[in-house]
């Protein structure tokens, strides 16, 4: 049976899939890889079923070695990329392309020029023991998974769905430096009225900034100032979205992503559509950020 | 619906129906789990409120909206599984003293208080196994504390504005702590892992005290 050997990890190294469904009631979230649309076309690229599992790779910095020939893609943060034959010859391979690897090959992701997570999709799926429905790591949770370590063996599964019918697509977002300030797509609500209406300028006009404490959890932002709300008592708990924009006390919002708590106490001033979920993913600390509120 | 909710935007794919009472929140919550509203993926449960998720290519807020106000609630705070699950306490944390202080009652008033009412889980949330439970005895309600604590053990017992609950791991946490206990809240490794479910009645019973 075929399989990648973990040769390298970075920062962080997770399986994810799509997601642990129908356990919020439990205080289970969904999980699943933070930008699903990078995860999900992966997946088609090497025409695997939807719910085949990848590796999201946190900064890119991994490195897999094939056992048996084993074809992958890499989608997400823009990486450069090589493969080194067992016999140490090197040669080059692309994002958004399918990669077959011999035998012995070891494919290295390198630290990424856009984007903060690389995702290597494996024909097949990675075939990790599924938690309560999903091959996920969730890292609020404690579910699924452990992160990935060196010296790993990934067994490779069997959810295919059909023949690859392309070698490589263009990458969604460019290929170059990122844009000078990522502009993200919000919608207003659920608790927008809790908020001065400088508080809402201030969203709609100012940019924020990636803060390093930023996570799968959530994306956290400083902003020129605190959000200022106008109502100021307690919210009773309740159930927060994924991409939701939370406001805490120390006014400073931040967008929740797949590893998020099911609920919250604290004001959701608006809630991102669903691709700017996937773009806020690939959001390294420092980058700039704009919101287009609607 | 006797008093309908209010309607609020929670993204593309979202809807936060927000209701006066928890009781009013609950009861929705028990009908909408009977009659299942096309479109509608899932739900979940907040204290005031119900969140849920359509997926707009089979259906509009809009639609999702008029169909919840037309469901019939079912009455709010009553248990709706069997036997009640018993969790023996030993009443002997750190805040026990200071909260039957605060609720104007003694020590003995307050475990009394605690283990003498059949608690109903409302909601979940927080982490995995973590029931909110609410009862319509008369409230031990409770302000959280003014700073959490970085690590509440698990199994820990407390109380914080008008529910009770059990930790089911270590966390940092802001409820005030009365007991403990050693009753697993969650294990994956059972079918449904969590020992509550929404609707799950509770009686805490005293194992000892300090």
């Amino acid at each position: 049976m075929s399989a990648l050997e973990v040769t390298g990890v970075g920062l962080l190294a997770t399986v994810q899939d799509r997601g642990r469904f129908g356990l919020l009631d439990q205080g289970v979230g969904v999980s699943g890889a933070a930008d699903g649309a990078s995860a999900a076309l992966g997946n088609r690229l090497v025409a695997n079923a939807p719910d085949a599992a990848v590796i999201e790779a946190l900064f890119g910095s991994l490195a897999v070695r094939a056992r048996g020939t084993v074809v992958v893609a890499v989608t997400g943060a823009y990486c450069p990329l090589t493969v080194t034959a067992r016999d140490g010859r090197t040669r080059g391979a692309a994002m958004y392309e399918l990669i077959t690897l011999a035998d012995g090959d070891e494919l290295r992701l390198g630290a990424p020029s856009t984007g903060l997570r690389a995702y290597l999709a494996v024909r097949g799926g990675a075939d990790v023991p599924a938690v309560l429905g999903s091959r996920s790591t969730d890292t609020l949770a404690g579910l699924g998974p452990a992160a990935l370590g060196v010296g790993d063996l990934l067994p490779i599964g069997d959810l295919v769905d059909g023949e690859p019918v392309v070698d490589a697509v263009a990458a969604p977002w460019g290929t170059g430096a990122s844009a000078p300030v990522a502009v993200l797509d919000a919608l207003l609500g659920p608790r927008d009225d809790w908020f001065a209406p400088a508080a809402i300028a201030l969203l709609r006009t100012r940019e924020f900034t990636v803060a390093p404490a930023s996570d799968r959890v959530g994306v956290r932002l400083e902003g020129p100032a605190p959000l200022e709300r106008s109502v100021t008592r307690e919210l009773p708990s309740e159930p927060v979205a994924t991409g939701s924009l939370q406001v805490p006390a120390d006014g400073h919002p931040l967008v929740f992503l797949a590893d998020h708590p099911v609920t919250g106490g604290y004001p959701v001033i608006a809630v991102l559509t669903e691709a700017s979920i996937a773009c806020a993913a690939q959001l390294a600390p420092g980058a700039r950020v704009r919101f287009r509120l609607r | 619906m006797s008093s309908a909710p209010r309607v609020l935007r929670a993204g593309e794919r979202g809807i936060l129906l927000e209701f006066d009472s928890l009781a009013a929140a609950v009861g929705c919550r028990a009908a909408l789990s009977r009659a299942a509203i096309p479109g509608v993926e899932d739900a979940v449960s907040g204290a005031r409120t119900v969140m849920l998720r359509f997926d707009p290519a089979m259906t509009s807020r809009e639609a999702v909206a008029a169909a919840v106000t037309a469901i019939e609630p079912e009455p709010g705070l009553l248990p709706r599984s069997g036997a009640p699950v018993e969790i023996p306490v030993v009443y002997d944390s750190a805040d026990l003293v200071s909260t039957a202080a605060l609720l104007g009652l003694s020590v003995d008033g307050l475990i009394a208080a605690h283990t003498g009412r059949t608690w109903v889980c409302a909601f979940g949330g927080f982490a995995p196994g973590f029931g909110y439970l609410v009862s319509d005895e008369p409230s031990l309600d409770v302000p959280r504390l003014e700073t959490p604590r970085t690590r509440v053990p698990a199994g820990a017992v407390g109380l914080a504005g008008e529910f009770s609950g059990v930790y089911p791991r270590a966390s940092p946490g802001g409820w005030r702590l009365i007991g403990r206990t050693d009753v697993p809240m969650w294990s994956p490794e059972r079918t449904p892992p969590a020992l509550l479910a929404v609707g799950s009645a509770v009686r805490f019973v005293e194992a000892g005290r300090s």
